[in-house]
């Protein structure tokens, strides 16, 4: 059992990181639990265009690069292993990370949210293998090929815009009657020749040998299954918030934390921020606000409660 | 740095007529995952040093082997044996799953 820490943060995305950047700079004895794969989901982006201060954009894994260092300049420890569980039903709450049990006063979960697949018979054997959620890394595999990108979100528009300069053609595939993505968006899609829309349909099974074939595609109003050739999927319909062994903390049906006032969990002590309870902004710059926010309300909450005896006002 | 560079043209000499085991690092410089794996298998090119020929290749530079493997995501790691591809990671995964695979590959 390692020796009591003043705040815990489980994850080193946005959130957490700039939550440890708060939480050190107000002297607060602080561990990040980043995760093997730490610095969430910007480490999987290209360039971000919209976190102010870079006029140019910023590459995602060198912002999180600089956040990290800027977080250990000023103390915060960080530990790249996996978060397994975590007991928020006592005090001082108990995490197991690695190998190894930590407690601590405050705890701030930021574990952020994964790109979600489709859960369908023949998939996962087929990931890499013509299946695929990442436009950017793989198009150039689909040259002059027929894909299908699932999703009606912005990122599914985008997914689809990249395929377009190389594929032959590109379906998008939504199971609702309309899409959520954006306007500039929808209408930069539409405008491409080369990309067409399937509504009210969804795949129900991926085929092929030894690379994705066809996929079974279910049409939700007539029920009708048909076997359509395809040789890639690009699959963009969302993300699973990253919630497994909270002990004690409560999550709404979908998995997110159930928050209040942006920052509270149903723990005291424990707070939260970024896209493990956002399911409303899910941007760069909204989980790093939240993951301030988290930070002064746990040293305002350590400080209340007196088991900080050391408090720096910044 | 693994620094070792594999191409189509030192795969047959370089991989396949190894003596020891041999991970390739399937990248592409505009593919974001892949700056993920890249330091994972650098550090794993030390930890293994000697038992694991650990090299990169990029599939801008080199479409002729990633093709003849069916290579369709990257980043994807392809872990050799005797010549023969036995074992590979695909996507940004973490380095545990990376280096369980090496040792696999060297009791196998």
């Amino acid at each position: 059992m390692n020796s009591l820490l003043d705040v815990i943060i489980i994850g080193s995305g946005p959130a957490g990181l700039t939550a440890a950047i708060y939480t050190t700079r107000a002297a607060l004895k602080t561990l990040v639990i980043a995760g093997e794969k730490w610095g969430g989901q910007l480490q999987l982006t290209s360039l971000v265009e919209n976190f102010p201060g870079f006029p140019e954009g910023i590459e995602g894994p060198e912002l999180m690069v600089n956040m990290r260092k800027q977080a250990e300049h000023h103390g915060a420890e960080i530990k790249e292993v996996n978060f397994t569980s975590g007991d928020f039903t006592k005090r001082p709450f108990v995490i197991n990370a690695g190998e190894t049990t930590y407690q601590a006063q405050a705890v701030i979960l930021a574990s952020g949210a994964d790109a979600r697949w489709l859960g369908v018979k023949g998939e996962a054997e087929k990931i890499g293998k013509g299946v695929s959620s990442c436009a950017t890394c793989d198009s150039m595999f689909f040259r002059n090929k027929n894909v299908f990108v699932v999703g009606g979100g912005d990122s599914a528009m985008e997914e689809a815009l990249v395929l377009a300069k190389v594929a032959n053609s590109v379906t998008v595939i939504h199971r609702r009657d309309a899409f959520r993505a954006s306007e500039i968006m929808q209408s930069r899609a539409k405008e491409e020749p080369k990309i067409t829309f399937l509504f009210n349909s969804e795949i129900v099974e991926v085929k092929g040998e030894m690379r994705v074939e066809s996929a079974l595609v279910k049409n939700s109003q007539t029920g009708e299954v048909k076997d359509m050739p395809m040789d890639g999927i690009f699959v963009a319909i969302g993300h699973i918030p990253n919630t497994k062994n909270y002990q004690g903390i409560e999550l709404d049906p979908e998995g997110y934390i159930k928050v209040q006032d942006h920052y509270k969990t149903n723990i005291e002590g424990v707070f939260t921020a970024g896209d493990v309870h956002d399911r409303s902004y899910r941007q760069a710059i909204t989980a790093a606000g939240f993951g301030a926010a988290a930070a002064l309300e746990a040293q305002r909450w350590l400080s209340t409660e007196g088991k900080v005896t050391e408090f720096k006002a910044n | 740095m693994a620094d070792i560079i594999f191409t189509d043209q030192n795969f047959e000499e370089e991989v396949l007529k190894s003596d020891v085991p041999v991970i390739i690092d399937f990248w592409a410089p505009w593919c974001a995952p892949c700056r993920v794996v890249g330091p994972i298998v650098d550090d794993l090119a030390k930890e293994f040093s000697g038992k694991v020929k650990v090299g990169k290749m990029n599939v801008d530079e080199n479409q002729q082997t990633a093709g003849n493997f069916g290579i369709m995501s990257i980043p994807t790691v392809l872990y050799f044996k005797k010549g023969q591809p036995v074992d590979s990671v695909v996507g940004a995964q973490s380095k545990e799953v990376i280096k369980q695979k090496m040792e696999n590959l060297l009791q196998a």
